[in-house]
């Protein structure tokens, strides 16, 4: 019995449009047992986990390759419906709760209890009665189960967030027959204690004979309450082990474990001079409040000349820092660049004072999707520095030959493909769209290039030209840039240095080629330090 | 979860109160003003302003359950109303008068409406999120085929010969009468047979409760079963009764009962309702239950004397009421709150809250709400049904026109917004809507010296009202969400 698996998926494959995301994955878990699932962003966790819950975006999509046994039995879930019907129990990372509902209403949200009226016997049963005695009753037998302290009938809407969370888990501890729970990154949100009441809760569920699956990037907890972890990398199985076998270090190394190629390949000259005396832009005690990507409270110091990485796992607040240097979200702390001081509660304020920033968000807020390039690659300098228009006393006219001159400039320097500057930019293909974004803040002539994700949702080959762009302009031009994304990878081959945020703050500034235990344990938040 | 964080001092407590109430206040505050403008003879304001709650409350409660559902304030009730308008055409056709002319109307009008309804709310699903503007529009549109089928197809196309028809041989006349027909016909019912009427349902009722669980073996309570049905035969019984005693005919058998009259029997009511909760539960001073028996007592008094001052009772006689509308108003606003005690009231609830967490939990989002628009044009076309009869003659062509707007504007005076309306706001604001509707006009010609400005001022006032309230939630919301950061 004991090694008799409650669910067996093996060989699972997926591709969404050409592109396999599931390259062959196993995943075991054993009656009672807490398992965990690693891996970084896009290790294809989610996409496998979205298989086991039969979400509708799968089978839209062409469905998945491989098996699934529940209970010992092939099974077909098609769709949410027949998971829950298996008792395969789900508790989301954003909240599937209705605020203006007490929590019996939400616990039992979809399965109300109801009692059969006469209009009911004529109409079906829609029209029953809720019986709202009895589903209090049921409610308290869960919210006891996981020791949470609230009454039933109080609104979800005004609790605290991990109160949230238990009332999602009371939700699927109260549907009968559950065998499985899946709880996708639930400590993500939580304070620390109410992290530890969860873990203690899981231990509970767990010790009733329910199976867990443990969705984490925090290895320290992994450790602490799992029996056994299956580990993912780049869509591809790569482990099952026993927790009591490994240890933090080895997981680390799992989850990373990559070759770095080196991108950028030609840089035998470097004549940069960079000195920790020449700093040009200092943050201090800074705190960004970016929905889903705060920033908790920073200190960095970058030194002229140099590209400084920040990575980190997604919604740990990387993309929240040059969000909020460029006053684009709510920040508060000090910003110190090149002798001036920046107000990030000014809108533009970074921007005058000479930092030029790529946005993540390319198609949102980075370009002008229904304009030419010539008009995406000047409309900044146009609008802040006042270049490329001609002056008629008070009144300005935009200077359409200069600016066509520049646009063309600049396609030919950056090796933009399209038509000719007149071509919309919404219709490039996402290189060269992120090559107008970057030929705009090159327009500018920044003292400092900030570029978020630069190589997000773009093809391999425009990806490595896109880096290679960069550090022509570090190495040729001595601009400073600080660089932030997701992938380590692209990181460790171009920058000099590599801060790694988890959580909102700073925990650590490695070298490029520190090892990938050190940068695992860094992401997962569990060393402070560093050695750059 | 913690108790002490509650409480609060009183003028915290006023403060809340004010801000929570502010749309109300604002109408309150306005309706005083117009009326001292005026210097409008109160028994009128309040004769006007009666027969006008009668006449569109049920049009209003039309827009709770689409609210519930989170399709916003239903603008599409335009359909439903036609929905009426066109069963009255071939009904009136018929001969077919008085009661039984009306409940053939219901009759006709009902599945008409559950059509219109279920293409409205197909056309809801496919421009989720701007429900409203689609029913605003729809409105529009639904208006333009209906003129084409009153002005051409009556007559052009289907064989319509008839004294509304008009001389060229297609096409209604301007105005639709209905003296002698369907006017009145439920206003005229006399409070006695209403409570006839009503205690032959409520016996009915229970015995198919009773039966219904005697069936499926729920266990039924005989000694409850009993009381009721004699409850019910009192009722009837008085009904009957009432008509051959002088006094209790003159009162109440009549086709209306003077508010003064009504007054006096709430306050009869309460106070025995009162003494009869007092009697069987016998509670404990100052338990809930004791302050709910309070309660009552205390207002039954209260009416008793307001009906004793002179110049309150002048008014009050002044007044006279529809029994049977008023009883239906009370189905239509009983209907709304059974439903959200049902499973399908609670998916309505769920999917207007939030449609993805309503998925996740296995509820059909779009088949909801599609119900929950049926249901509302039904009860609109019952409405308009309710209101034509009590106009007594309505504009063929574009009667239907502003039942949309008179009636959102309405329920947002009373304090409702595109998210959540109640039973409660839906009558508070009819009566603060329409009394400023009667009002309004009468300060401006007062103010400007010109009784035509009077229709301009409603057409103002009725939008002015929408963007007003629309705009002060807004501005409540954004208000709590400042304090959340």
């Amino acid at each position: 019995m004991e090694n008799k698996y409650v669910l067996k998926m093996e060989g699972i494959t997926k591709e969404y449009f050409g592109n396999k995301v599931l390259k062959g994955v196993d995943l075991k878990v054993r009656p009672g047992e807490i398992h965990a699932l690693m891996g970084e962003n896009g290790a294809g966790k989610s996409t496998l986990m979205n298989i086991l819950f039969g979400m509708p975006v799968i089978h839209s999509t062409g469905g998945f390759g491989g098996t699934i046994e529940f209970n010992g039995e092939p099974v077909n879930i098609e769709n949410p419906h027949k998971a829950m019907q298996l008792g395969i129990g789900m508790v989301h990372q954003e909240f599937m709760l209705i605020p203006g509902f007490t929590v019996a209403e939400n616990v039992k949200l979809g399965r109300e209890i109801s009692k059969a009226t006469i209009a009911s016997s004529v109409f079906g049963k829609s029209l029953e009665r809720l019986d709202k005695p009895a589903m209090a009753e049921d409610t308290r037998v869960a919210l006891n189960t996981i020791g949470l302290g609230v009454e039933d009938y109080a609104m979800v809407a005004g609790m605290p967030v991990g109160y949230m969370q238990f009332v999602e888990i009371a939700r699927e501890i109260d549907k009968t027959g559950i065998k499985l729970m899946i709880f996708d990154e639930p400590t993500a949100v939580l304070t620390e204690s109410e992290a530890d009441r969860l873990l203690d809760t899981m231990r509970v569920i767990a010790s009733k004979g329910i199976a867990i699956i443990f969705i984490t990037h925090r290895i320290n907890e992994v450790i602490e309450v799992t029996d056994s972890m299956t580990v993912l990398r780049d869509g591809t199985f790569v482990d099952r082990l026993e927790t009591k076998d490994t240890t933090a270090a080895r997981i680390a190394e799992l989850m990373i474990g990559r070759q770095v190629e080196k991108l950028v390949d030609d840089m035998e000259e470097d004549n940069r001079k960079i000195s920790d005396e020449d700093i040009m832009l200092e943050l201090k005690n800074f705190y960004v409040d970016m929905p889903g990507e705060k920033v908790k409270g920073i200190d960095l110091k970058l030194r002229r000349g140099e590209i400084l990485g920040i990575g980190g796992l997604a919604g740990q607040g990387k993309v929240g820092i040059p969000n909020g240097i460029l006053g684009l979200y709510p920040a508060s702390g000090e910003i110190h660049f090149d002798g001036e001081s920046i107000d990030p509660t000014k809108l533009g304020d970074a921007l005058h004072k000479g930092i030029a920033f790529v946005s993540e968000d390319r198609r949102g807020v980075g370009l002008l999707l229904k304009e030419s390039i010539e008009q995406n690659i000047t409309f900044t300098a146009t609008q802040i520095q006042g270049k490329f228009l001609k002056h008629f006393g008070p009144f300005t006219q935009v200077d359409y030959k200069a600016t066509k001159k520049h646009a063309q400039d600049m396609i030919k320097a950056l090796d933009i493909r399209c038509t000719g500057p007149e071509q919309y930019s919404g219709r490039l293909s996402g290189g060269n769209q992120q090559k107008v974004c970057l030929a705009r803040a090159i327009t500018m002539d920044p003292k400092l290039l900030i570029v978020s994700e630069p190589t997000r949702g773009i093809d391999i080959g425009a990806k490595k030209l896109v880096l290679e762009l960069l550090a022509k302009m570090n190495r040729e031009q001595g601009m400073t840039i600080i660089m932030v994304s997701s992938e380590l990878n692209e990181l460790r081959s171009l920058c000099d240095r590599i801060a790694i945020v988890s959580d909102g703050k700073l925990t650590g500034i490695f070298a490029p080629d520190a090892s990938d235990a050190e940068y695992g344990l860094a992401m997962s938040g569990v060393t402070e330090g560093g050695n750059a | 979860m913690n108790n002490t964080l509650n409480k609060k001092t009183p003028a915290e407590l006023v403060k809340n109160f004010v801000s929570d109430n502010k749309v109300i206040l604002m109408f309150v505050v306005l309706s005083i003003v117009c009326i001292l403008i005026s210097g409008a003879n109160v028994s009128y304001v309040a004769g006007e302003v009666f027969s006008r709650f009668g006449r569109n409350t049920c049009l209003v409660l039309a827009l709770i359950i689409p609210c519930m559902a989170g399709l916003g304030m239903n603008f599409g009730i335009v359909v439903g109303a036609i929905a009426a308008q066109i069963s009255i055409f071939w009904i009136v056709h018929w001969g077919f008068v008085g009661v039984p002319g009306f409940l053939l109307c219901v009759a006709m009008s009902t599945p008409l409406a559950l059509l219109f309804g279920w293409l409205t709310g197909m056309l809801f699903n496919k421009t989720k999120g701007s429900e409203m503007v689609a029913g605003l529009v729809l409105g529009f549109f639904a208006a333009g085929l209906y003129r084409l089928f009153t002005l051409y197809i009556m007559g052009g196309v289907i064989p319509y010969d008839d004294p509304n028809l008009l001389d060229r041989g297609f096409g209604l006349r301007n105005a639709f009468d209905l003296t002698g027909n369907l006017k009145y016909s439920v206003d005229d019912i006399t409070f006695l047979t209403t409570a006839s009427v009503l205690g032959v349902v409520y016996l009915l009722y229970t015995l198919v409760v009773y039966l219904h669980g005697k069936k499926f073996g729920e266990g039924v309570d005989t000694k409850k079963f009993v009381m009721q049905l004699i409850a019910g035969a009192v009722v009837v019984v008085f009904g009957i009764v009432g008509k051959m005693i002088p006094f209790v005919a003159t009162k109440l058998g009549k086709n209306r009962v003077i508010l003064a009259d009504a007054v006096m029997l709430l306050a009869v009511g309460l106070l025995v309702y009162a003494v009869v909760l007092f009697i069987k539960n016998r509670p404990a001073k100052g338990t809930p239950a004791f302050n709910k028996v309070l309660k009552f007592a205390v207002l039954a008094v209260i009416l008793f004397v307001t009906n004793m001052i002179p110049g309150v009772n002048k008014v009050y006689r002044s007044v006279r009421l529809p029994a049977m509308t008023f009883a239906v108003i009370a189905f239509f606003a009983a209907f709304n709150d059974w439903l959200v005690n049902t499973r399908l009231g609670q998916n309505m609830r769920t999917v207007g809250q939030n449609r993805s967490v309503a998925t996740s939990a296995g509820i059909d989002v779009d088949k909801t709400r599609i119900i929950a628009t049926c249901i509302s044009t039904v009860l609109a076309a019952w409405g308009q049904l309710i209101f034509l009869q009590n106009l007594g003659t309505f504009n063929t062509v574009q009667q239907q026109d502003n039942v949309g707007l008179y009636s959102v504007a309405a329920i947002l005076v009373g304090g409702a917004n595109v998210q959540k309306a109640t039973n409660k706001q839906a009558v508070i604001g009819v009566i603060l809507f329409h009394t400023l509707f009667v009002v309004a006009p009468l300060a401006a010609t007062e103010l400007v010296g010109d009784s035509a400005i009077s229709e301009y001022i409603r057409m103002f006032f009725s939008y002015g009202v929408i963007a007003v309230s629309l705009a002060m939630h807004a501005s409540k919301k954004g208000g709590k969400k400042a304090k959340a950061a």
